[in-house]
């Protein structure tokens, strides 16, 4: 607790107003904290302006999303007559609409640049751990609140997009198809489900994505940031106590941030004007029929963020099933000869691995379809444990490591692809290849991020003055 | 001013214990509260009450055609399947993932529809047409032949677009493919020639 601090009867009338405020509430201190002596690295790249755009996407979101709430209704049989009334009727709501389903899009952009980013240059390792779940949560909502606002609209690719991933859940052994009805609310999908989604949409979710950004930024300014070269700027400081390699963030960042917003706003406005369907990619064509409970489109596939989980999905079919198999034991038996771990250990894993595959031989596919798809958010969490190189930043890294990191992003890629294309059986092969990858960078890290000779890392950053 | 209990270093047993006692009984609390929230997520009475059967009027069905009627909001699919429609079944055990009907029989197939054309008459054929995979509704494919997405020798049945699944005429489905189960051949019963009655069988 401050104590409270008399202010000369000379000062401006701000000063005395400002004094005011901090003797009651720690304006200045927090903008001190947060901002003017908040010390960045000096040596970032344009990679680290996807953190402020996303938190910029979201204003954006929560700003035009109160606004179609104004104008929409949540009930089956208003629903997509009242997004038409929104385009076309309401004084400028086309732009208002368009903004949020095109955001919608860019938070995934934005927020995948971001992740690729933390995932490049080691930002989730010690002591950015937090930083890095909070992320992965708010990923994980994201994915909620995008998944329940495509119901909305209330056209064909809402409706069974939204029956196919409720469904999901009743592939759980047991408590599976309980679970589903209680999610629909009804034995389909129906009106009580589209307003139960409008309220986890407009609010509930919302809320518990801001409580977690405020967290993420939180832990990020306790520890700092991390940079391109994944060197501490906190070991190294001046004799005021400051980073030697650290600017403040404001005036230097949020200006530079401020460029990086101009730059997103030029291509979002184009998509937002010129091709706010972007080729279905960002509107699918099917969405724009009213959703018809009797009839299947010919081809229906999530949009595009969600494609890569989603070809994990389809992947698992039960052929696919005695690869999986065949890697559990694969894996047990090289826990079991490859390590030095008392005996009782290695028991408990090749009963682990046991118990493991007899559920996957005593459950359907569909389940394990289901698990892959969710462990391919999951095992995200996991990625503070799983990297053991001896250093932080793929600058540093042997640089086989570099081809390794392009082909999982070239892997990400080509199941997003897949995912958006009806099935077939290349593309099957291909997307159960690339699954298997897909897992495989990730459980084998612990393993590969050892290998190789890793380059020396500086005692101070990289910088070039520009 | 006199030395508190804390930091005197001593531990009040009996305040802790009603600490604990009252904290244990606001938990109970909690938890009792979280029933009614939790319970709204389930089925409303009218959700629940609106399930009553459909009656059908399958006298303009011509063979090899299909029409569609709504039961408890779910598609119904009868189908008046053609003399080779129904010879192709029995070719077909072989690649079927459970051709005699005999996974989950109390919920896909009543009694009466264990048979190799899962129905009452074997022409007629009257299923839940939604997909036992993730619920998509599957489309016809009942022309023979190679098409995309399909195999060269297809017999005619359903594809689901979602996730490539497919069925012959008698909804069963085939080995490898995401769907487990067969598609479901609802409770019927038949009120004349022309007309099923969906959602009610005799046994009801």
């Amino acid at each position: 607790m401050a104590e409270f601090h008399e202010i000369s009867p000379n000062a401006s009338a701000t000063e005395k107003l400002v004094n005011w405020v901090d003797n009651r509430f720690p304006m200045t201190k927090l903008f001190k904290e947060h901002m003017s002596e908040y010390y960045a690295p000096k040596n970032f790249n344009f990679w680290y302006i996807f953190g402020s755009l996303s938190l910029l996407v979201l204003v954006i979101q929560i700003v035009t999303g109160i606004f179609l709430t104004m104008n929409y209704k949540p009930d089956a049989a208003l629903a997509f007559g009242s997004v038409e009334y929104i385009m076309r009727d309401v004084p400028w709501g086309w732009l208002i609409r368009y903004m949020h389903s095109t955001g919608a899009s860019a938070f995934f952009i934005v927020v995948y640049l971001h992740m690729f980013r933390g995932l490049m240059y080691g930002s989730y390792r010690k002591p950015r751990e937090l930083i890095w779940i909070f992320g992965c949560a708010i990923f994980l909502a994201l994915m909620a609140e995008a998944f329940m606002g495509y119901l909305l609209p209330w056209g064909q690719m809402s409706y069974w997009g939204a029956q196919v991933i409720v469904n999901l859940f009743s592939a759980i052994p047991f408590i599976g198809p309980d679970l589903a009805l209680l999610i629909r609310g009804d034995y389909v999908v129906g009106d009580a489900t589209l307003n139960r989604f409008f309220s986890f949409h407009v609010i509930a979710v919302p809320l518990v994505l801001l409580g977690l950004v405020v967290a993420h930024i939180i832990a990020l300014h306790e520890v700092g940031s991390n940079n391109p070269d994944g060197v501490e700027i906190k070991a190294t400081r001046g004799a005021d106590g400051r980073p030697l390699d650290g600017i403040p963030f404001h005036p230097y960042y949020s200006v530079h941030d401020v460029f990086g917003v101009g730059i997103f706003l030029f291509v979002f406005s184009a998509i937002v004007f010129f091709a706010p369907e972007l080729g279905g990619y960002f509107l699918e064509y099917n969405n724009f029929i009213p959703a018809d409970p009797l009839k299947t489109p010919l081809h229906i596939a999530p949009v595009w963020y969600f494609t890569p989980f989603y070809s994990m999905l389809r992947a698992v079919t039960s052929e696919m099933m005695y690869v999986l198999i065949a890697c559990v034991l694969l894996g047990a038996g090289l826990g079991v000869v490859k390590f030095k771990m008392p005996t009782i250990f290695k028991a408990a894993i090749v009963g682990f691995a046991v118990v493991v595959v007899a559920m996957m031989l005593a459950i359907d596919a569909k389940f394990w379809g289901v698990v892959a798809m969710g462990g391919g958010v999951v095992i995200l969490f996991f990625l503070p444990w799983l990297d053991f190189s001896p250093v932080k930043s793929i600058r540093y890294r042997p640089s086989w490591h570099k081809y390794l990191y392009a082909v999982f992003v070239l892997d990400f890629l080509v199941l997003g692809y897949l995912g958006m294309l009806p099935p077939s059986a290349i593309g099957g092969r291909v997307s159960q290849l690339g699954t298997l990858f897909y897992f495989g960078f990730f459980l084998l890290m612990p393993w590969w991020s050892r290998l190789g000779e890793p380059k020396p890392v500086p005692s101070r950053v990289t910088f070039v003055a520009h | 001013m006199s030395e508190t209990l804390a930091d005197s270093g001593q531990i009040d047993s009996s305040k802790r214990t009603w600490l604990i006692a009252t904290s244990c009984a606001g938990a109970v609390g909690t938890a009792a509260v979280a029933v009614p929230f939790v319970s709204t997520f389930q089925p409303s009475e009218r959700a629940k009450a609106a399930g009553a059967a459909v009656e059908a009027d399958i006298s303009a069905l011509k063979p090899g055609e299909k029409m569609t009627v709504e039961w408890r909001g779910k598609p119904v699919w009868i189908v008046r399947r053609t003399p080779e429609q129904l010879a192709a079944l029995k070719s077909l055990d072989g690649q079927l993932a459970d051709p005699k009907s005999e996974r989950n029989p109390a919920a896909l197939t009543p009694e009466y529809a264990r048979n190799e054309a899962r129905s009452i008459k074997p022409e007629i054929f009257v299923t839940v047409g939604i997909c036992t995979h993730l619920g998509c509704s599957p489309s016809d494919k009942f022309q023979t032949g190679a098409q995309p997405s399909l195999p060269d020798d297809w017999q005619g049945g359903f594809f689901c677009p979602c996730h490539g699944s497919t069925f012959d005429m008698a909804g069963r489905v085939y080995k490898n493919k995401p769907a487990p189960d067969n598609l479901e051949v609802p409770p019927h019963m038949y009120l004349s020639d022309a007309k099923i009655l969906i959602g009610e069988d005799k046994k009801a």
